[in-house]
């Protein structure tokens, strides 16, 4: 095969597809997610979104331990939910490799906070790889099959944003199959880890780990390029391209192994240069490696937060900087917004209206929080909503205001229905919003239990999500369309007023769902009394005039969804032509 | 400023506009070109209507897929508040495309802050050179290919063949939408040859 350009997360895919896994799993979270998309899609293989990275991580374990090589893949956060299982499989050890990607977001391009995965995999004590492109990520990828079953062990591949969505040149190669592992014979003291077993694994797993160690001493996986020894700059993963690009002359030792790590590799390295660098993103895990180990590494200027660039490195050894045009500070900020038509908007615009105070979730609904809509107080993890309502209505919640939970249909399945659990449980009370758009939107369209929709199409059952939270004992519970304002409206008003828990699972399809096109609206400026209500609604088509106040539509962006129709008092949206003829309102 | 021989060039843009797809087919066409290619995009949250910033850099051998500000050789800004967000990115004697349509950011839309006046002004001291692409894509037939005459337009400047061009875009767009993206594309290359996208 010839060099294509790949993405990290293709090129992940592939390399598993290569080493012969059978299965593989894992929940959406950017910037991992098209990296199980295009598994799926390969020859061969069995792939298949599970609710979160804890169950994912399970069912890798299962496929393991019934013989076969699996993927699991998921963001930084997602590892948290994860943890729980990874811990106790690196005393299991495999039998089947194991390996999962974990996608960091340094930067936080789209993640509620930074992790350095690295931490995890010292912290578990599992090994972990860390490519620094595309050619990398394929070839780490079937390297850590390899490690997994040798060391017995599961495997991390670590990868951040510009590894992930990143696209370089990489020549595939074919797959080949995976090797036997014998037959299957009863083994309790490697798989059931009760506290005889695990102490005794426990022994065994740093046993693995100090053969891992030694094997990183010597392994091509960790590469030591000499140049001028006067600076020698220890890094790994994306910060390798950054530090050729910024040091062409300097001496690197590229760690593509991040745990174990490789002390005599490491002294020696030291040994020979003149001073020491880290060069790190987000973390000081390496700088705190070494500095155990002993020796001695210098602390660049570098900010802790945040991603790397070339021109960083530079600034840091204090080379000169290229001659700079000013930043232009004043130009208005863009944030992300709900799209045309969202089902989700007038359920906020309600929201705000009713002044609750709302505990919000992790989708394209937490964009809620912002301006204009301004309507929703919390966001902290997948699931975190239900859960932190029933904790305010415990402590009598905020005086007038109402408390609201919200939730998607996606993050409903990962995390939110134990927390529903609870809150039945304990005998809560309070008002729960499922807003169930029948689709994982957020990341770009991926199925969940709650749709019914797999991963490779096959035939499925889609989760009776009323029955369901019937089940779990929740009193009130009704489904309503959301697109329709007074029906939300006067559910809501409903709900909040009753004493008892109740759920509205607000119901409409995504508007990235909706393939056909409606003709866009467009203010009758006589009609338009500048009462402003419309654009409340954060609608990305609806502007307020500069000059004359009134409310315009850019008929470019309208998709006809006909929420302002419906909050507008005084009849000033119609219906207009196809868009095209007027190439929007906004470029008059 | 451009180090060994890479090009860089930044695509800037909103949620929406194309502008990955663009830098998808520039990537391809040096990858095609028998160069090194590393392409990276940035965009907030999925791409709801926010900035979306892609860089393509190509060479003998490209490291980092990321660039800074004054590195810049190429910059095609898909609309013009982003291209004035983005202008400092530029290397001294870099180029800078502009489409001089506006998408307004929320704030603005909402009235919370003013929409920016006189950028077109600003750029053109800049030795910006304007691109009606929104225009000259319905002209093509499609007002989604705005993106495709931009790359027609930064063609000029770069050393590639026009059948590879041709070539990428072809597999690249949907099957129904080739005639249009290619005559998009011609559209962007003669608006640049008229003169009107002096190098
Ligand atoms: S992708 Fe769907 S759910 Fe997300 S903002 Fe757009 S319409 Fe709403
Ligand atoms: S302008 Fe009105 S009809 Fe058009 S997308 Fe916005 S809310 Fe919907």
């Amino acid at each position: 095969m010839s060099r294509i350009l790949l993405s990290g997360n293709e090129a992940v895919a592939h390399g598993a597809w290569q080493a012969g896994a059978a299965v593989g799993v894992g929940y959406p979270g950017t910037p991992s997610t098209e990296t199980l998309k295009h598994f799926a899609a390969l020859d061969g293989v069995y792939a298949e979104w599970a609710p979160n990275e804890k169950v994912a991580l399970e069912v890798a374990a299962g496929v393991s331990f019934a013989g076969a090589r699996s993927l699991v893949t998921m963001k930084h956060v997602g590892l948290n939910v994860a943890s729980d299982p990874l811990f106790t499989l690196a005393y299991t050890g495999v039998r089947g490799g194991l390996v999962i990607l974990v996608a960091d977001d340094p930067g936080m391009h789209s993640s509620q906070n930074e992790q350095d995965s690295r931490n995890y995999a010292a912290f578990a004590r599992v090994p972990v790889l860390e490519p620094s492109d595309s050619s990398e990520a394929l070839a780490f990828t079937t390297e850590a099959f390899e490690l997994s079953e040798r060391f017995d062990i599961p495997v991390i591949v670590r990868s951040t944003v510009r590894v992930s969505h990143a696209k370089s040149l990489v020549e595939p190669g074919e797959r080949v199959t995976a090797p036997a592992t014998g037959e299957y014979a009863t083994d309790p003291a490697k798989w059931v880890m009760m506290p005889g077993m695990a102490k005794r694994r426990r022994i065994d797993l740093d046993r693995r780990i100090a053969e891992l160690t030694e094997f990183a001493e010597t392994s091509p996986l960790n590469v030591v390029e000499y140049r001028d020894t006067s600076i020698g700059i220890v890094c790994s993963g994306v910060c390798y391209q950054h530090v050729r690009e910024a040091m062409p002359e300097a001496s690197v030792l590229k760690l593509g192994i991040g745990f174990p790590m490789a002390p005599s590799l490491l002294s020696e390295f030291a040994s020979r240069v003149d001073v020491l660098h880290v060069v790190e993103e987000a973390d000081a895990y390496l700088a705190r490696s070494l500095r155990q180990l002993g020796l001695v590494v210098t602390d660049l200027p570098l900010l802790p937060a945040g991603e790397l660039s070339p021109g960083a490195i530079r600034t840091a050894f204090g080379l000169p900087e290229p001659t700079l045009r000013e930043a232009e500070e004043a130009m208005p900020p863009r944030p992300p917004l709900m799209c045309p038509g969202c089902p989700h908007r007038p359920v906020f615009d309600t929201l705000r209206r009713k002044r609750a105070v709302v505990t919000g979730d992790i989708g394209c609904y937490t964009l809620g929080a912002l301006k204009p809509l301004a309507a929703m107080d919390s966001c902290v993890d997948m699931g975190a909503s239900i859960g932190m309502a029933h904790g305010a209505e415990l402590i009598g919640g905020f005086g007038k205001r109402p408390v609201v939970a919200v939730i998607g249909d996606s993050t409903f399945a990962h995390s939110g229905v134990t927390g529903l659990m609870n809150t039945v449980y304990n005998g809560g009370a309070g008002t729960v919003l499922i807003l169930d758009n029948r689709i994982t939107a957020m990341t770009g369209h991926q199925g969940n239990p709650i749709n019914g929709i797999t991963l490779q199409k096959r035939d499925s059952h889609e989760v009776d999500l009323e029955g369901l939270v019937r089940a779990l004992g929740v009193p009130r519970v009704r489904v309503v369309d959301p697109q329709d304002f007074e029906a939300t409206r006067s559910a809501l008003e409903e709900e909040i007023d009753a004493e008892e828990l109740s759920v509205v699972i607000y119901k409409a399809p995504c508007a990235l769902l909706i393939k056909e096109k409606q003709d866009p609206y467009a203010v009758i400026e006589e009609a338009c009394t500048k009462c402003g209500v419309c654009i409340k609604l954060g609608c990305p088509a609806i502007g307020k005039d500069e000059m004359t106040s009134r409310a315009y539509v850019d008929t470019s962006v309208c998709v006809g969804c006909g929420q302002c129709v419906q909050v507008c008092k005084y009849d000033a949206f119609e219906r207009t032509g196809p868009s095209c003829d007027f190439k929007g309102a906004d470029r008059r | 400023m451009s180090a060994r021989n890479v090009t860089t060039v930044m695509l800037c843009g909103v949620g929406g506009q194309g502008t990955i797809l663009a830098a998808d087919l520039l990537a391809k066409v040096a990858a095609g070109s028998g160069l090194d290619v590393k392409l990276s995009e940035v965009h907030g949250m999925s791409q709801r209507g926010g900035s979306v910033d892609t860089i393509v850099r190509f060479g003998d051998r490209v490291f980092s897929p990321v660039t800074d500000p004054g590195m810049v050789d190429h910059l095609v800004a898909f609309e013009i508040i982003e291209a004035m967000r983005n202008v400092h990115y530029v290397r001294p004697g870099g180029r800078l495309m502009v489409n001089p349509s506006s998408i307004r950011p929320l704030p603005v839309l909402t009235g919370e802050l003013p929409p920016p006046h006189g950028l077109q002004a600003i750029l053109a001291e800049e030795n910006a050179v304007f691109i009606d692409a929104d225009e000259l894509a319905c002209e093509a037939g499609s007002p989604k290919s705005a993106n495709v005459v931009l790359m027609g337009a930064l063609s000029i400047g770069l050393d590639f063949e026009e059948a590879v061009w041709h070539d990428v875009i072809s597999r690249r767009v949907p099957p129904k939408t080739v005639e249009a993206n290619l005559r998009a594309f011609a559209l962007g290359r003669e608006a640049c040859q008229r003169g009107e996208c002096a190098l």
